[in-house]
């Protein structure tokens, strides 16, 4: 029986293993230092957004679940942070950290609901919770600024670095919270519960039938995906220095998702690419004409979609196989 | 082993199960057959918790299963496979059976620890494969293999979960008539403490393969006895064996 066991876990060591394309990717991401020094708070923007649609890919990509209403983590994060600042102390890993844990616990409140259903009954669940949330946030204009949104408070530092307006402490810490957060969800889906959110994706059926506490599992993954959000969201707020109730909005529920599907879901670097292309092409297009700058990004999603079902690093990824 | 008391089951006016009591002891090879719409499946269904009876009880090994949700009586030992693969198509067989045996651990929990350092669990998965001939094909993607050994692959996983009671839905189902020996060979190889039942309809397999026969009619358990018993039953040949013939 020995024999062939080596090469059985061989290949588990494979999967694990960074290939060389991923260290190109990390120091891609430091390239807007030099090359774009102007645009620097453009990159901050994206390797938030980046962060999001990463924190989307644990849920859509790996779980199988789809969710409409995602921006409730991300604006629970986003106001946490906000508020921590505003009305007790400045610190941002602390908050950061902490807004975070507020956006994991209610992930984790909503998940008791939100795993018992799938398909449109999910879509839609998830839907209805996100316009709760933003109806809340627009109502309690009190704690939170309402339409007006959250300003008054001001993170001045990281580490002893100070948010300038260049915007160069900025996309360092975001990047550098991207990174670990990528880290972590790396390890998430190399792990034992991560092959248990693919068996989940996979069959759902055939779960419970090897003994598998698909619900538990399910529940687990909200609350981690909601913890990666309300970080994201956090990020936003110290390096703006603002809440918008945008935070909170069906519409940034709505692009992460799409970001997602033009990257790719289910690969990790999917939600990387996708945002990187979508800011990007909102940056120069809404310069061109702002009002229908979202035609072009629905022509791409048109496109993706029908020629790229697994979406733009899904037809790389598969031409990258083909030259080898 | 594995037994019921009284279990009932309609859906609407169709009776599917009616008082049917079992007791499956260890070790033994049960045959389910029956004509079509008898309620074989749905008695699988019944005893893993998929369908909830009407009333009625189950027990393994002494034990009330008949609160439990499936997985929970996965855990206590009573694993079950699909007449219908139910896979998954994109985890490499490894993957999926590995993944069976670490939900039977209790380490599928764990998010925070690297796969590969699941060394033992792996090794289980292997030696799995192995035993049912799939090692070759180990590292390919389930939706890539080929039929058959997609059915090794329903058994695989229900193995990994280390079952005292077998329940196997027609394990040869749409596998060509020469080429289920290899299937049922891997059977019967099966320890001999494990409780095996399987719906088969065919009686050449059944008869080679079971050590006891159940016969199931509109429901109802007809008769239960050896092989020879069964052949030589009137009742049987009459009621099921006559039917089937005519389709």
């Amino acid at each position: 029986m020995e024999n062939g066991r080596p090469a059985a876990s061989e290949y588990f060591q494979r999967q694990v293993r960074w290939h060389p394309l991923e260290y190109a990717v990390w120091l891609a991401a430091l390239l807007p230092f030099v090359l774009t020094p102007s645009h620097l708070s453009l990159a901050s923007q994206i390797a938030i957004t980046a962060l999001f649609a990463l924190s989307l890919d644990l849920l859509v990509g790996y779980a199988g679940l789809v969710s409409l209403g995602h921006a409730a983590f991300f604006g629970m994060g986003a106001y946490s942070a906000g508020l921590i600042a505003k009305h007790y102390w400045g610190e941002p890993l602390s908050v950061l950290l902490i807004s975070g844990i507020f956006a994991g616990v209610l992930g984790y409140a909503m998940s008791h609901v939100i795993v018992r259903f799938r398909h449109l009954a999910l879509i839609m669940l998830t839907l209805g919770f996100g316009l709760l949330l933003h109806e809340a946030a627009n109502s309690a204009s009190a704690l939170t600024g309402g339409a007006d949104g959250l300003q008054g408070f001001k993170y001045t530092s990281v580490l002893g670095f100070k948010f300038d307006m260049y915007g160069r402490a900025a996309y360092a810490y975001s990047l550098a919270v991207l990174f670990i957060c990528f880290l972590v969800t790396r390890r998430i889906i190399h792990s034992p519960f991560g092959l248990a959110l693919r068996g989940i994706r996979e069959n759902a059926l055939r779960m419970p039938a090897i003994g598998a506490p698909s619900l538990s599992h399910l529940r687990k993954a909200y609350t981690l995906a909601a913890v990666v959000a309300g970080v994201a969201g956090a990020l936003l707020t110290q390096t703006t220095s603002t809440v918008s109730l945008e935070v909170l909005s069906f519409g940034r529920s709505a692009d992460v998702l799409v970001i997602l599907i033009l990257g790719g879901a289910g690969r990790l670097y999917g939600g990387l690419l996708g945002a990187v292309i979508y800011m990007v092409a909102r940056d120069q297009f809404s310069g061109i004409n702002p009002q229908y700058w979202y035609f072009w990004i629905g022509l791409l999603l048109v496109a993706v979609v029908m020629f790229l079902p697994n979406g733009i690093l899904g037809g790389l990824s598969a031409l990258y196989k083909k030259t080898q | 082993m594995l037994s019921t008391k009284k279990l009932n089951k309609r859906f609407g006016s169709l009776v599917v199960a009616k008082d049917i009591a079992l007791d499956l002891p260890r070790g033994v090879r049960y045959a389910l057959i029956g004509p079509n719409g008898a309620g074989k499946t749905t008695l699988i269904n019944l005893m893993t918790g998929m369908v909830r009876p009407d009333s009625g009880q189950i027990f393994l090994g002494g034990k009330e299963l008949t609160s439990l949700r499936p997985e929970a009586r996965v855990r206590q030992g009573l694993a079950r496979t699909f007449q219908i693969n139910t896979l998954f198509p994109q985890l490499t067989a490894l993957e999926s059976v590995a993944l069976a045996v670490l939900e039977r651990q209790g380490i599928s929990r764990v998010w925070w620890k690297s796969l590969p350092g699941y060394r033992e669990a792996i090794d289980e998965a292997h030696d799995i494969l192995v035993s049912l001939h799939l090692k070759t094909v180990a590292n390919r993607l389930t939706r890539e293999l080929p039929y058959g050994q997609q059915r090794l692959l329903e058994i695989a996983l229900a193995l990994a979960t280390k079952p005292r009671v077998l329940l196997l839905d027609e394990p040869a189902a749409g596998v060509p008539k020469d080429e289920n020996a290899e299937l049922f060979a891997a059977i019967s190889g099966l320890s001999r403490d494990l409780t095996v039942l399987f719906i088969e309809h065919d009686m050449d397999v059944v008869f080679r393969f079971a050590s006891r026969i159940l016969v199931m009619v509109g429901g109802r358990i007809l008769v239960e006895g050896s092989p020879e018993e069964i052949a030589g039953n009137y009742e049987v040949r009459e009621v099921y064996l006559g039917k089937a013939r005519h389709g």
